[in-house]
């Protein structure tokens, strides 16, 4: 939306700008921002208008983390209006700013304060026109449930609203209310569309329609990187209803409903030349080690190894496409509308402005949404047939398409003083990532490294991703060193430990979890793994039994201590931490993806298993919540320690060492 | 097999004219527009497309529509007709058991089915009776307690 166009839009009212001058330094310059859209150094802005509605426009997107309900929260605590009055437009590039995504727990450290900024701007604007109408002191004034009064006289936000044109921009550094302050942030806000998903209202992207709506159906290589040799799309194009799309490598049927779009896809008769694969899910670490890059590791560490595993949101991905002329519109679940638009503008070779990325509240994403696959598909054979284009993946394509959190090999050596100070450490991360790999204790020589190889597979992002890699090898081996000196877990972690918040969240989950006073009996077993990631201090402690004839392990209870700051919503965040665990104990455990020949073996639930209802211990959280500190987000760090926990109440209960995940084999 | 051209949905009958051997999710979906029944696998795996027959929690993903004409078919979206939510609808929002919301009709109607079977279950009970359904933003925790809430709150259907 263009900025002379939001009173012609919205009607009247008041309208707060954010200049975000804090993301243009850090990013080293003006941000991309579509030509003519919204001023390129918004952050975000706010409406109030002659009804009485609040509208927010952020370009964040709600993937399940409760962005939607903080953010609203945000909103009725600084401006005090009613929850109810409200409404957040999230992920919609032609209205919303330009974002960089929901991605990396940032939400709530970045747009947070945000809105918060702007919400309290338009509560001064508020206060200064009643303060002018009625020609009052505006120390007088009280403003409280959408409503500005002065003695017996009251006016709603909308009467104030009514019939004014005022726009304001404030720098993203004004001062916020100091947490201690809040009202209802901090307090739990309860999810504001929960209606709409508990009766099943909400439309998801898997559920959208348009009239004159295609299904289409893509034709996948049967390896990956095979190439098209040649096509008989004729048995396709016989069947009534169904129109073939064939550019190169690309071959898509469409049809009236689905059902007809899988079975005309079913008989094309295409040859594909076949790949040879360069690793399969056996081979794959040594290949890592083959293809890394940067100096070499010491003889005779210890390897960890760590599987490929698939997000599996609940909602595969899904888009609709719709072209009116050269501009193409496309509702899709992402964490990355302003992404899709690139890859749209790209693929196609328009402008930015002429693609737009509208992205419902989605079926979750855990870091796996980040492109627009979907997308460019729907987007694609809508262009070719000139019509709206419907294109939802299933759970097998979701499962073999899209991208995987990376594998990895991590190699590791520590060395430690008799009274249990590690004084040599080294670490070395082939492939899995970066995030996490420092070690959170204090240790004088440390050694410690990423190293990029070739990933046979497509890898991205994942909740937690590289960290839960790196976390899991990092406290499994500090168990391994505690071990040899013969020092309690941990007594061993305290030892190490020096940072004031590493130390609380560790104190705090053993004391609740009362690792002190814990039981050893046969088949039972204690673990705790601490650490640190994206501003956020996790510790966490399980307790698990092994069955002694198949070795099967079952999580118990898991106790997680988290500190991240100051606490929003606690309520949320402690679903934050259950989810992160149940997530997380699933790549502990279980989750694996199994390939070989350039093909995906376990590509459907029924062979790749998710955490169900009975595999879930009973989580305890405790939330430390500092209200001196900022807040980080919360999405990813709480898993970062229930891989490791696990491990370690593993090798406590039998003696066995895992060093790899899955932890069950 | 004749076409299937009626089914009782949410208390009504709807008019459809559909090949008996499609499944029951994709008629309910791409026919009917009633999207609140959700797609997770077409396996049989996640329980996302639940939907109640004859008050039996069934996935409607390996349900021939064929085998369900004449049966009484209640959907997420006939489980609150005159807007006030069913208990266990109002429980799921009362114990925030959801994060994204995908898997939370058919975890409902799941719900809905376990208390009708069993109005006072156990945990023990809960869990064995809703395992079929995959959360992967795991609210597992808040959806046993949401069903606990909802027992002996006339959560039956
Ligand atoms: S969609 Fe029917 S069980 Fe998953
Ligand atoms: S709330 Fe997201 S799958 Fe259950």
């Amino acid at each position: 939306m263009k900025r002379r166009d939001f009173f012609a839009v919205l009607g009247g009212g008041l309208v707060v700008l954010l200049d975000d001058e804090i993301y243009a330094q850090e990013t080293g310059g003006p941000r991309r921002g579509g030509g003519t859209a919204v001023p390129v150094e918004i952050g975000a802005w706010l409406h109030i208008g002659e009804s009485g509605v609040v509208t927010v426009y952020t370009g964040k997107v709600e993937v399940g983390q409760n962005a939607r309900t903080s953010l609203t929260q945000a909103v009725v605590e600084e401006l005090h209006a009613p929850p109810a009055s409200v409404h957040m437009a999230m992920g919609d590039t032609d209205l919303t700013p330009f974002d960089m995504g929901t991605v990396g727990s940032m939400t709530t450290p970045r747009m947070w304060p945000q809105i918060r900024r702007a919400a309290a701007a338009a509560r001064e604007m508020l206060l200064d026109l009643a303060a002018q109408k009625w020609s009052v002191d505006r120390a007088t004034l009280a403003i409280a449930d959408g409503k500005v009064s002065a003695g017996a006289r009251s006016a709603s936000f909308g009467e104030l609203a009514r019939g004014e044109k005022w726009t304001r921009t404030i720098p993203s550094s004004v001062p916020l209310a100091e947490a201690a302050a809040w009202k209802v942030a901090g307090k739990s806000l309860p999810k504001v569309n929960g209606h709409a998903m508990v009766t099943g209202a909400h439309k998801y992207s898997y559920d959208l329609s348009r009239p004159g709506m295609l299904h289409a159906k893509v034709l996948y290589p049967p390896q990956f990187g095979a190439t098209l040799i040649s096509l008989d799309a004729s048995a396709a194009e016989a069947m009534p209803g169904v129109k073939v799309v064939h550019e190169g490598n690309f071959v898509a049927v469409a049809a009236p409903d689905p059902e007809t779009a899988a079975k005309a896809a079913g008989v094309l008769q295409a040859q594909w030349k076949p790949v040879t694969a360069e690793a399969d899910s056996h081979t794959v670490f040594q290949y890592f080690k083959q293809t890394a890059q940067g100096a070499a590791a010491s003889a005779n560490l210890t390897p960890y190894t760590i599987a490929y595993i698939a997000h599996v949101p609940l909602e595969p991905r899904a888009a609709l496409a719709e072209w009116e002329g050269d501009k193409v519109t496309v509702w899709t679940g992402s964490q990355r509308p302003f992404g899709v638009r690139s890859e749209l503008a790209q693929a196609f070779g328009i402008p930015e402005e002429k693609a737009r990325v509208i992205v419902p509240d989605t079926g979750s994403g855990y870091g796996g949404k980040h492109n627009g696959d979907a997308a460019l598909e729907a987007a694609r054979v809508s262009k070719a047939l000139g019509k709206p284009v419907k294109r939802n993946w299933t759970r097998e394509e979701e499962m073999t398409w899209a991208y995987f959190r990376p594998g990895g090999l991590i190699e590791v050596a520590g060395k430690v003083s008799p009274d249990g100070v590690i004084t040599e450490w080294e670490f070395h991360n082939y492939n899995s990532g970066g995030s996490g790999l420092q070690s959170p204790y204090s240790i004088p020589g440390k050694k410690e490294q990423f190293h990029q190889t070739k990933s046979p597979l497509r890898q991205g992002s994942y909740r937690g991703l590289a960290a839960t890699a790196n976390h899991f090898v990092r406290e499994s081996y500090m168990d391994e060193l505690a071990q040899s000196v013969k020092l309690d877990p941990l007594e061993f972690r305290l030892i190490n430990a020096k940072d004031e918040r590493l130390r609380n969240v560790i104190v705090a989950a053993a004391d609740k979890f009362g690792w002190k006073a814990r039981q050893k009996t046969a088949g039972r077993g204690f673990g705790i793994a601490a650490g640190f990631e994206k501003g956020g201090y996790v510790a966490t402690c399980a307790e698990i039994s092994v069955d002694p004839g198949t070795g099967a392990v079952k999580v118990l209870r898991a106790v997680v201590a988290f500190e991240c700051g100051a606490v929003v919503n606690p309520e949320h965040l402690r679903n934050q931490v259950e989810g992160a665990i149940a997530m997380g104990l699933g790549g502990a455990l279980f989750e694996e993806i199994q390939f070989g020949e350039g093909k995906i073996s376990t590509n459907r639930l029924a062979r790749y298993r998710v955490p169900r209802f009975a595999d879930m211990p009973v989580i305890e959280s405790v939330l430390l919540d500092r209200k001196d500190l900022v807040s980080a987000g919360a999405g990813e760090t709480p898993i970062v320690g229930i891989a490791p926990a696990i491990g370690n109440a593993i090798f406590d209960a039998n003696g066995k060492r895992i060093r790899r995940l899955p932890l069950m084999a | 097999m004749a076409r299937v051209t009626e089914l009782s949905v949410n208390g009504g009958r709807r008019r459809i004219d559909a090949d008996p051997d499609r499944t029951l999710l994709s008629v309910l979906r791409d026919d009917l527009d009633l999207t609140g029944t959700k797609y997770g696998c077409g396996e049989g795996q996640c329980a996302a497309c639940t939907v109640l027959v004859d008050g039996v929690a069934t996935k409607s993903c390996l349900t021939k529509v064929g085998a369900v004409a004449g049966k009484r078919i209640v959907t997420i979206e006939g489980l609150a007709p005159e807007g006030k939510l069913h208990p266990v609808q109002q429980a799921f929002l009362d114990a925030d058991a959801m994060q994204c919301g995908y898997c939370t009709p058919g975890m409902i109607l799941g719900a809905v089915a376990l208390l009708g079977r069993t109005p006072n279950p156990t945990e023990a009970e809960i869990v064995t009776g809703m395992n079929g359904h995959i959360c992967r933003c795991g609210t597992y925790p808040r959806v046993v307690r949401a069903i606990h809430a909802a027992a002996g709150k006339g959560g039956r259907a």
